[in-house]
């Protein structure tokens, strides 16, 4: 995947540009808000990855532009101000994700991969499957080698959002976020439970584990 | 000089330059009105006058022809204040009257003259010479002829409309100069006034700007606009002063309680350095760090917005929310982890409860509270057990109320509990970083609530308490 991070401080900026070629994507790199836009502009990116609060020019004001100019590859916001109201800000100028300083990059990582598939599928499928799980978004009904699961609706929420971004790692704060629409941060293991009363549910009397647990990043769903 | 200038500068000083200007502007028309509208009067006067005694005249001469009318004249113009008689043949000879000289040409023209002459009286000539050269009078005069060609010439002085002229002027004058003296004083003593309250004020500034906050603008009592103005500044100074002093705490808060993390990381990092170089050691060193910056970067997140609830949030952020509905949600989304800890974890709703509020916001402090709950009923005598309550009560107040059957909250710590960093003896070693509570207080002051603290015997019992004015 091709990403452009505008960021302005060289060693948060050297380091996501090594993390990011590490985890086998290529990374360029702008250093104040001109050159980003421009880069933006000319060069083909999947993902933009912008830090709010830039020399010459902010970051929110770059994505409006682009968006104005009908670029819409999606865009993941950086920054220090994690507020509500920020975070509602950065959403409305057009922004796609929203992550607060500091960060992990296993999150950075985790929501990129998921902007870039949200921006390729252009249609939600009705029926998720990930090896023999099935799961109708239209009638609700879960199955596992043709073998129904009765989920409480949260569980089918939380199945769902696994399940549509199956083969990605999903992190307990993007859970939080996209499942309860919450976005503080838990104070303990709140998602976990959930997930390991998941896993209890879709996984139980079957030999092959579906959910896995990504150490230090998140969860993953996959076959 | 500097003083007078600075006077001169004051509002009160323009305003009263600006009234002093419009009044005697006002005074000097009038005066001015009145003078001319007194001379016409007395011009119309004097005529009157005159016409009369030549009306008087011409009877006389009917009467006893040339020397009764001179004898008239001579007796008229003997009595003291007499107006101007005067009897001439045709070459301009003075025969008889008052009169010893006139200015050239009078005696020419028949009917009223055209404008004041000069003259003089009869006596007049020692008087002049003894005091230098009086200023000739000027009159007004009728002059006619008799049949037999004899001028005569009826006038009356004008030293008297001139004397009322000259005593207009002089009040004019008088008024205005106590005008200007008194709005001189009122100017000096009210801008002064106005002028050291105001320099009190800056000086106070001046001292407050210095650093020294404690201090607080002067206010006089009198509950006049200085006053309000005062009053006004110093709630914002104590205003002030109260964000200093919790960014303050909040700093020393971060130096303490956050070094103690820092330190460790890098402790761990050191031994595994020092240690046996063994990937594995390595790699659960690393993951534990991971594992304490992400409580560091937790605890930062948490001091970070209650500092921006206390400063004062946007308004944009409050909607109409259904507190039920975020009660729900917290309540299910900590179900499970409250079941696997053994605690049992209740919620009593009614109908949804429409509010003002940020739902992000009294999420995140039910979901503290709940956390704490949970965590300290695990320490319960019986059967742990929370308890989540939400209830409209009479007066229109919104009350939540968590409550857990653990060991509780002495009285004498529960107001303490919601300070920053302050984690009670007992609970040292649970996990967590203390701001919790605080943030929770910090959200309810945000919404115009409060937290409220009280035994459940056993256990604790908080309550985020609405104000009824925070329904919609």
């Amino acid at each position: 995947m091709k990403i452009l991070v505008i960021e302005d401080d060289r060693e948060a900026a050297d380091y996501l540009k090594n993390a990011l070629s590490e985890a086998g994507h290529t990374a360029d790199i702008a250093r104040d808000g001109d050159s980003g836009f421009s880069m933006a502009e000319t060069g083909s990116y999947d993902i933009y990855v912008i830090d709010r609060m830039l020399p010459r020019r902010d970051g929110l004001s770059i994505i409006a532009e682009l968006r104005g100019t009908g670029n819409d590859t999606p865009a993941l916001i950086l920054s220090a101000l994690g507020e509500v109201d920020d975070r509602v800000t950065g959403l409305r100028a057009g922004g796609d994700d929203y992550l607060t300083k500091p960060y992990a990059f296993s999150e950075l990582l985790a929501r990129i991969e998921v902007l870039k598939r949200r921006a390729g599928a252009k249609e939600i499928e009705t029926v998720y499957q990930v090896g023999d799980l099935e799961l109708d978004r239209l009638s609700h009904a879960v199955r596992r080698a043709g073998q129904e699961i009765v989920l409480q609706p949260r569980e089918f929420r939380l199945l769902e959002y696994m399940m549509r971004h199956a083969g990605q790692v999903v992190t307990r704060t993007m859970l939080l976020e996209n499942v309860w629409d919450y976005h503080f941060d838990p104070q303990t293991n709140v998602i976990d439970v959930h997930i390991s009363r998941l896993r209890g549910k879709i996984e139980k009397g079957f030999d092959k584990p579906l959910l896995h647990t990504v150490r230090g990043a998140g969860y993953m769903l996959k076959d | 000089m500097a003083r007078l200038v600075a006077i001169m500068k004051t509002t009160a000083a323009r305003l009263s330059a600006l009234y002093l200007i419009l009044f005697a502007v006002c005074a000097t028309f009038l005066v001015i009105y009145m003078t001319s509208l007194s001379a016409r009067m007395l011009a119309v006067q004097t005529r009157d006058t005159i016409n009369e005694e030549v009306r008087g005249l011409d009877r006389a001469y009917q009467r006893g022809g040339l020397p009764f009318l001179v004898r008239v004249i001579e007796s008229r113009a003997r009595q003291p204040g007499a107006n101007l008689y005067l009897l001439a043949d045709t070459n301009g000879r003075i025969l008889s009257g008052n009169v010893e000289s006139l200015q050239p040409g009078i005696l020419d023209v028949v009917g009223w003259t055209e404008r004041p002459f000069t003259y003089s009286r009869f006596g007049e000539a020692e008087t002049r010479l003894s005091a230098g050269r009086p200023p000739p009078h000027e009159a007004m005069a009728l002059v006619f002829r008799l049949p037999n060609q004899i001028i005569v010439l009826v006038g009356r002085d004008l030293g008297e409309p001139e004397q009322f002229r000259r005593v207009m002027q002089r009040a004019l004058v008088v008024t205005l100069a106590i005008m200007c003296l008194g709005a001189l004083l009122i100017w000096y003593f009210v801008g002064r006034r106005a002028l050291k309250r105001i320099d009190r004020v800056s000086a106070a500034s001046r001292r407050i700007m210095a650093g020294d906050l404690t201090r607080r603008l002067p206010v006089s009592g009198a509950g006049d606009e200085f006053d309000r103005l005062s009053e006004n500044l110093n709630k914002m100074l104590d205003r002030i002063a109260a964000l200093n002093e919790g960014l303050r705490q909040v700093s020393d808060n971060i130096a303490h309680d956050l070094k103690t993390p820092l330190t460790r990381l890098r402790n761990r990092a050191e031994a595994a350095l020092a240690g046996n170089p063994k990937a594995s050691g390595y790699r659960e060193a690393l993951e534990r760090n991971i594992a304490e910056s992400d409580q560091l970067i937790r605890t930062f997140n948490a001091i970070l917005m209650i500092s921006r609830l206390e400063a004062g949030y946007s308004a944009e952020a409050v909607s109409a929310i259904d507190l039920r509905a975020i009660v729900a949600d917290v309540v299910e989304l900590y179900e499970p982890a409250a079941e696997e800890q053994g605690v049992t974890l209740e919620a009593v709703l009614n109908g949804p409860v429409k509010l003002q509020g940020n739902r992000e916001l009294i999420g995140q402090a039910l979901s503290n509270i709940v956390d704490n709950a949970i965590k300290y009923s695990a320490g319960a005598t019986g059967a742990p057990c929370v308890g989540v309550a939400l209830e409209t009560a009479a007066g229109g107040e919104v009350r939540l109320t968590v409550s857990d059957n653990g060991p509780g909250v002495p009285s004498q710590d529960r107001e303490r509990v919601t300070e920053r960093f302050v984690r009670l003896e007992e609970s040292r070693t649970q996990p967590g970083s203390g701001l919790g509570l605080s943030l929770a207080k910090a959200v309810m002051t945000f919404h115009g609530g409060h937290l409220a603290f009280a035994d459940n015997d056993p256990g604790l019992a908080v309550t985020m308490v609405f104000p009824a004015s925070a329904q919609a």
